[in-house]
């Protein structure tokens, strides 16, 4: 079967007075239909630039250098005005951090919702209504029926973001793509939101990229985890074999300065440096300086491809299961 | 909120010179060529009014070299008695234009500059004090600054200069003349750099770095002085380019009025009043040159804070 | 003694609209309690933290113990002085420099302006101390290097200026270090290093903190001894094992299994229900009964003191001391 989103060797590039800087560097993932990909990694690693590229949402001079985009078999990267506005709309649904940037203030949320739907679907303004108020209730709003006629400023934070995940869904889109929808929310509401995420997409076969920090948010919602550094895919694959039994040495090294509760007061282990600056970036694989594997080879370019560790780490020297065990 | 990007950078110290020429607000400005021509001009008005005394080539002041003969004469057009030849012509006592303007600039500009210096330094004071003092303090500040809004600044102005020169004795007036100037100009000028200031201060005085040093026991006029005060400043240097325009023509348009600059010392508004009463005896020069050099100095300026604005407020862009 | 002992805590905020809009929109004055009666104490060389959600009162009361603010009600003693009460200017300041703080944003909290060297030496500058080569030593105490003293904060990624900010705090040689979100605005390498270093220091220095954070992993591996805090209320007090295995209170029990878990593969958690209440009409009673499960009659009426319950203090009126 065709996967929903399909994305091959995707490099964005931004050009600036000081040469062009590369934000996200030859990056291929798959989502199928009705999956859940966790896209990880530290801030700056490129999750939300290799997500704007696909709903071609990138600032400009920031834009797509090469590589393909396929949203249900069908190429996509290289749309332009309408005919991506259309698709983002209708067959693409984005979910953001921060909720109040994707409604409109000055609007109430039924007709931000009706409107959605109205330019999408081929339905009539007061069935749109009974959606949109059928949508609300679906998404857990307490009162959906008169809360329809509420503006955004009127509900609290987990209540927005509960009424931007009804208008990325209204259309009944093939893909959501949700930047950090937790990151400002806090635990309670963040595992609320979460659990009606993983609920409408199960329910409705949607394919999600889930992209966040948090180690702990990918563990339980996602099916597969794609483990971002410095622009560049360090490692791909299932989510319970990355995290458990990680073959990069990042991953191995998030995993362990992430406190545990099994681990109690022990020393965090501490991966040394900061990601390099993408003006800086060093010769052949991104993570050298910072690796504690690191051998000659490891700066020759060009650098490590999923393809030399069994197609799942971007590593010359994987970790072995003995190492991890 | 956890979403902030990290610039670790392998450590490097070019010089701060290097550093200084490399920066985006230097590479803007090289990139804006209104920036580049408004700065040229400006930097040629201000030098040729700081050099007067060395540029010009007659002292329109001194009365020996003055010679009533010379008066009349058309720009570039040799005098009937006298042979002489002056770039700009010259007035009706025989003072050379060109070099009556470069004085009347360094009026101009003094004055300016010493007005705006002047709201500054009372802007500031008082935008720092209501923005970090608040509560009554705040509103009395505030209050005072919206009366002054309502009222039209030249007409503040000639308030000020009406007083002043009601209580100052004949002699001194032409001497006092040019100080009562700068401060009735300053005086309606304060409210924009307080405004300004007041804004900014609210914005830093919850920043956390601020709550360090209250926890480490400095004081309020500490507080205010050292650590905001370095932080709004770059607003009110925009403000204070714009308002270094408008407080050039606001002098030019008192002493136009003839409650401004004396003749003994004559700023551009000045020589323009002097000049409009030869307009129509066909004296043109001795109005139109002051007249586009105060046009030229005042849009330069004021271009160039315009671009000064936009390029310390990206976000405007 | 307790190095800090904190009673009945409260801080009433006054969030009404201004006078002439009251006036007129008829309303009264719209008070909020960001906290309410709480009482701990903090032992030397300890770590106490504090967690709860945003809006709980954590800043709130991490400021009324550095003086940032003054409690309503309640006192704060630290060595036995009372801050807001102490009329003797020398103890006052005596204290004072016993007690710094570390804040969350680490582009707010230095100063743009200032250079590296005045920023870390202030604290000792401000009470005329000595200041030659401290920021240097002090630099290097925090993993940076002396050749940083020269430069402004936006030359450093946001766990360094955290390290900086880690520096100024320890210029006065305090005992106590109340860090408020130390590492919630850094990625979780970043993360590590900082708290290492916030260990490794604690040791060397027999500093105390009072660590404030939302993120029940990261209280769990710094602290001695945890309140968990609701609406501006502690509900809960323990030390990290007893917590984590067996929460007492409700709403601890709700956070604990809302809290994504690195192991919890497609773990289905029941969502917990409701939100928080507004601080400005709290529930009656206990500030949590709208949203717990075990909410009975008096819960709606009465509001349950703190009890010792084993080596926990919990205030809920379904807990039984027997447990
Ligand atoms: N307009 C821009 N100019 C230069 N660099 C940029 C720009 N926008 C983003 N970047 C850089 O692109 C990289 C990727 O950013 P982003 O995708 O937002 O990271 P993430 O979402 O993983 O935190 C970062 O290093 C960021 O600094
Ligand atoms: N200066 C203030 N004025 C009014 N309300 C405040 C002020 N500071 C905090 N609050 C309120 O007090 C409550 C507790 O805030 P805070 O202590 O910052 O919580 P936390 O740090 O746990 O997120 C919140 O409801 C907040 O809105
Ligand atoms: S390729 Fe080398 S440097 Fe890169 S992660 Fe693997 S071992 Fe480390
Ligand atoms: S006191 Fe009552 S409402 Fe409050 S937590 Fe205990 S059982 Fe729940
Ligand atoms: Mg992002
Ligand atoms: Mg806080």
């Amino acid at each position: 079967m065709t996967p929903t989103l399909s994305i091959h060797n995707l490099t964005v590039d931004i050009p600036t007075r000081h040469g062009t800087l590369r934000p996200v560097q030859d990056v291929s993932y798959d989502i199928a239909q009705g999956e859940i990909l966790g896209v990880v990694g530290e801030s700056g690693a490129g999750k939300s630039m290799a997500g704007n590229a696909v709903i071609g949402l990138l600032n400009p001079p920031a834009h797509i250098a090469s590589g393909e985009i396929h949203l249900n078999g069908t190429r996509i990267d290289h749309l332009q005005g309408d005919d991506m506005r259309r698709l983002r709309g209708k067959h693409i649904g984005m979910v953001f951090q921060d909720p109040l940037t994707s409604l409109n203030p000055l609007l109430k949320i039924g007709d931000q919702l009706t409107e959605t739907m109205l330019a999408h679907l081929d339905i009539s303004q007061s069935d749109a209504r009974k959606r949109a108020i059928a949508a609300l209730e679906e998404v857990g709003i307490p009162g959906a029926a008169q809360r329809v006629d509420s503006y955004p400023h009127q509900f609290s934070g987990g209540m927005r973001q509960r009424v931007v995940i009804a208008l990325a869904l209204c259309a009944e889109p093939s893909l959501i793509i949700a930047d950090e929808p937790t990151t400002a929310l806090d635990v309670s509401v963040q595992a609320q939101i979460i659990a009606l995420l993983k609920r409408l997409c199960r329910d409705r076969g949607t394919a999600v990229m889930l992209i966040t920090h948090d180690m702990g948010v990918i563990a339980e919602a996602a099916d597969r985890v794609a483990v971002m550094y410095a622009g560049q895919l360090a490692e791909l694959g299932p989510v319970r074999d990355v995290l458990t039994v990680p073959l990069h040495p990042y991953t191995d090294g998030l995993m362990g300065s992430t406190p545990l509760a099994s681990r109690g007061k022990a020393r965090l282990h501490q991966i040394p440096g900061a990601m390099p600056r993408l003006d800086t970036l060093p010769d052949g694989c991104a993570f050298h300086p910072r690796c504690p594997r690191a051998q000659a080879d490891c700066t020759r370019n060009p650098g490590p491809t999923l393809a030399d560790a069994q197609g799942r780490a971007a590593c010359f020297h994987p970790l072995l299961r003995e190492d991890v065990a | 909120m956890v979403d902030t990007p990290l610039s670790d950078s392998a450590a490097k110290d070019p010089s701060r010179l290097r550093l200084a020429l490399q920066s985006d607000f230097i590479y803007q400005f090289k990139r804006s060529p209104v920036a580049v021509v408004s700065f040229a001009i400006t930097l040629l008005l201000v030098l040729s009014a700081i050099f007067a005394p060395l540029i010009a080539p007659y002292d329109p002041f001194d009365p020996g070299s003055l010679n009533l003969m010379n008066g009349f004469s058309a720009p570039m057009t040799p005098n009937a008695f006298t042979g002489d030849s002056f770039w700009l012509g010259t007035d009706d006592q025989g003072r050379d234009v060109f070099s009556t303007i470069l004085y009347g600039m360094r009026i101009s500009l003094f004055v300016g500059a010493a007005a705006v210096a002047f709201a500054m330094v009372l802007g500031i004071t008082l935008g720092l004090l209501a923005g970090y003092v608040g509560g009554w303090t705040e509103t009395i500040i505030m209050r005072i600054a919206d009366v002054q809004l309502t009222f039209p600044s030249i007409l503040v102005a000639m308030l000020i200069f009406g007083v002043a020169k009601g209580v100052t004795p004949v002699e001194y007036r032409d001497q006092m003349a040019i100080w009562v100037l700068i401060i009735a100009i300053g005086l309606s000028d304060w409210v924009q750099f307080a405004r300004v200031v007041r804004g900014a201060t609210l914005v830093e005085k919850n920043k956390e770095y601020v709550a360090a040093a209250k926890l480490i026991g400095r004081t309020g006029p500490a507080i205010m002085l050292r650590h905001i005060l370095p932080n709004v400043l770059s607003p009110v240097l925009v403000i204070a380019t714009i308002s270094l325009a408008l407080a050039i023509i606001a002098e030019a348009t008192l002493s136009f009025l003839g409650v401004g600059a004396p003749p003994t010392q004559p700023s551009l508004g000045t020589l323009i009043r002097i000049g409009q009463g030869f307009l129509f005896s066909g004296e043109w020069w001795i109005l139109l040159f002051p007249a586009l050099t105060l046009l030229t100095l005042a849009l330069s300026v004021n271009l160039l804070g315009d671009w000064l604005r936009d390029a310390l407020n990206p976000r405007l862009r | 003694m307790a190095l800090v002992s904190v009673s009945h805590l409260t801080r009433i905020f006054d969030v009404s609209k201004p006078w002439l809009n009251r006036v007129i929109e008829r309303q009264p004055k719209a008070l909020l309690t960001a906290v309410s009666d709480v009482s701990f104490n903090i032992e030397e060389q300890t770590v106490y933290a504090l967690v709860g959600e945003s809006g709980s009162g954590k800043s709130t009361i991490g400021k009324m113990l550095v003086g940032l603010l003054e409690p309503s009600t309640g006192s704060v003693d630290i060595r036995g002085v009372d801050l807001a009460r102490e009329t003797d200017a020398q103890k006052i300041d005596d204290v004072r420099a016993d007690i710094q703080m570390i804040f969350q944003d680490p582009f707010a909290s230095l100063n743009p302006r200032w250079r590296v060297r005045d920023i870390i030496a202030e604290p000792v500058a401000a009470r005329g101390g000595h200041t030659k080569g401290l920021s240097e030593r002090l630099l290097e105490q925090v993993g940076l290097a002396a050749r940083d003293a020269g430069k402004f904060p936006h030359e450093f990624s946001g766990g360094q200026r955290q390290r900086i900010c880690i520096a100024r705090a320890l210029a006065s040689e305090p005992k106590l270090i109340v860090c408020d979100e130390p590492t919630s605005a850094l990625d979780v390498s970043v993360q590590a290093q900082v708290l290492n270093l916030m260990s490794d220091l604690k040791d060397e220095f027999g500093l105390t903190y009072l660590f404030i954070s939302h993120d029940l992993t990261v209280v769990q591996h710094m602290a001695d001894k945890i309140g968990v805090l609701y609406l501006g209320r502690l509900v809960e007090e323990a030390d990290p094992d007893t917590l984590f295995e067996t929460p007492k209170h409700p709403y601890t029990q709700m956070l604990l299994a809302a809290a994504p878990q690195l192991d919890g593969f497609g773990r289905e958690v029941i969502p917990p229900t409701g939100e928080i209440p507004d601080p400005i009409n709290p529930p009656p009673g206990c500030a949590y009964n709208p949203r717990c499960p075990l909410a009975a009659d008096i819960c709606r009426t009465k509001r349950p003191e703190l009890r010792q319950i084993g080596t926990s203090r919990v205030a809920c009126h379904m807990v039984d001391a027997t447990d």
